[in-house]
């Protein structure tokens, strides 16, 4: 019974993550530029692959291997975003473009201000 | 329907949909078409190895994969941090960025 149980509860949370993880490779395959292809990969990839460690580590009913899978999981929650943004700045800085979708570029503005005040 | 049943059934299904998430990863990495581009898909493709390693993991029963998956996305993250610096120090080349999907007219406040 308990078996079953946690065999569903692990079975769940990888099924849940393929889909994640196929969402984000969709989302970076179809979306239009880097930037938002870097948004759909470092959310939609970092919990998908994320929630299947969780599941690795919730299977082995071990509290060593639970505790660093957490681990695991933390530590890749934390780096995602900071690599996706060093990645958008440095993009943003070597001046790769925006699509033509986009409606707000705060940062290409407060630029242009900053040019304009010490030229 | 006991464990072992339910289990190789959702690790198969899982990899098939890591399978497919990874070619289309791989297209976008040969397709491009810029270098930042390519960086994010790497470091896509380095989220899909570590849930593929979780789910052989599961598999097979190998608890140590785990610790395999965590060094693997220490490598990837600093791949991922190198990558961004070069693009930062190197700046965008000539000629890199041509208009994808065609109909693309000048988009105009985008540029610095």
């Amino acid at each position: 019974m308990i078996d079953t149980l946690l065999a569903l509860a692990t079975a769940a949370m990888i099924v849940t993550g393929g889909v994640f993880t196929l969402l984000a490779a969709v989302g970076v395959v179809r979306l239009p530029d880097v930037y938002t292809r870097m948004h759909a990969a470092s959310k939609a990839g970092t919990v998908g692959s994320g929630l299947m460690l969780l599941a690795a580590g919730l299977h082995s009913l071990d509290g060593a291997i639970l505790a660093r899978a957490v681990a695991g999981f933390i530590f890749f929650v934390l780096t995602a975003p900071v690599a996706a943004h060093l990645v958008a700045k440095a993009a943003h800085e070597a001046g790769y473009r925006l699509t033509r979708f986009t409606v707000l570029d705060e940062m290409a503005e407060a630029r242009r201000r900053a040019g304009r005040k010490r030229p | 329907m006991d464990a072992a049943t339910i289990l190789s059934a959702a690790t198969a299904f899982s990899l098939f949909l890591m399978c497919v998430a990874f070619f289309l990863t791989v297209w976008r990495v040969v397709r491009g078409p810029t270098l930042p581009d390519r960086i994010v898909a790497l470091d896509m493709l380095v989220a899909i190895a570590i849930g593929f390693i979780a789910v052989v993991a599961i598999r097979t029963g190998f608890s140590l994969y785990i610790d395999i998956a965590i060094a693997l996305g220490l490598v990837g993250f600093l791949a991922t941090v190198a990558l961004a610096r070069f693009v930062a120090s190197q700046g965008m080349q000539p000629g890199e960025e041509e208009p994808p999907e065609g109909r693309r007219r000048r988009p105009g406040r985008a540029r610095r």
